[in-house]
């Protein structure tokens, strides 16, 4: 894993043919491109697989195209809205039962959660690998504290005071943090 | 940035679930796949009986060939020969 590795530093990597730091990059983004698809934009699973793939897939031809290394978050972050926007206007959206007729758009309340969450997400990568691995288990992949335990092979009873431990951990962790914008957008050539 | 409380916390980690396992190792094994694709249809373009063979069993030939039949390779080569 590349948690200590900045996003910059894989793009370097990746310029530079690292394929382990391909690998990396889209762990490091896959998470945020699902959500953007499936969240922000309501897109059903495979026009969502179908706009990750293009995403990557773009984002790797023109790599080196992206005028800072810094900028690959609002890169990606744009090109996958717009990637969602041309599915969108192709026609395929998850039906809304109760409001069929509502107007094809991003729900940016919906965009920009995922962005916050995205700092969240780097900020764990600076926890000890079991706090991120407990938090993650529980509350991203939804896992009970009795899988949790055997995954991790803990006590499943210390499993609750473990999570509210890292969370708290988390919260120092952002606090010790300089504030840090989280829009996406504004950037480049995608 | 705001002070965040655990149950707010706990809301934007479950914010990025994983994306599909598949996805992501498709993504991934782009470079391979780039890489080996522009090999193959080289040779099929200079190899006649290499090119039926790819049109006729693709899965196959390409398992002769030691190549791994990941999806991105599949469907771009099916997508390349479509019309052959």
């Amino acid at each position: 894993m590349s948690e200590t590795v900045s996003a910059a530093e894989l793009v370097a990597r990746c310029r530079a043919g690292d394929q382990q730091a391909w690998a990396d990059l889209v762990e490091r983004f896959s998470r945020y491109v699902y959500a953007i698809a499936v969240q922000g934009f309501r897109l059903r699973e495979h026009d969502a697989e179908d706009v990750f793939q293009e995403v990557f897939a773009r984002v790797y031809e023109r790599l080196d195209t992206l005028r800072s290394d810094e900028a690959i978050q609002p890169w990606i972050a744009q090109l996958t809205r717009r990637l969602c926007i041309d599915k969108l206007r192709s026609g395929s959206r998850e039906e809304v039962t109760d409001d069929p007729d509502a107007p094809i758009a991003a729900d940016d309340d919906a965009l920009a959660k995922v962005d916050e969450a995205l700092t969240i997400r780097e900020a764990m990568d600076a926890l000890p690998d079991n706090c991120r691995d407990i938090l993650d288990r529980f509350f991203a992949r939804d896992e009970s504290y009795r899988t949790i335990a055997e995954a991790l092979d803990l006590p499943a009873g210390t499993i609750a005071s473990r999570i509210s431990r890292c969370l708290a951990k988390l919260r120092e962790e952002l606090e010790g943090r300089n504030p840090v914008s989280t829009q996406s957008g504004g950037q480049v050539n995608a | 940035m705001s002070a965040f409380d655990q149950d707010r916390l706990a809301e934007l980690i479950a914010t990025l679930p994983p994306a599909p396992e598949a996805w992501v190792r498709a993504a991934q094994e782009l470079p391979y796949a780039r890489e080996t694709l522009d090999g193959l249809v080289a040779r099929a373009e200079a190899d006649a009986e290499f090119r039926r063979a790819l049109i006729a069993d693709l899965e196959s030939a390409l398992q002769a060939e030691g190549v791994e039949p990941i999806e991105p390779i599949v469907s771009e080569l099916r997508r390349r020969f479509a019309d052959s």
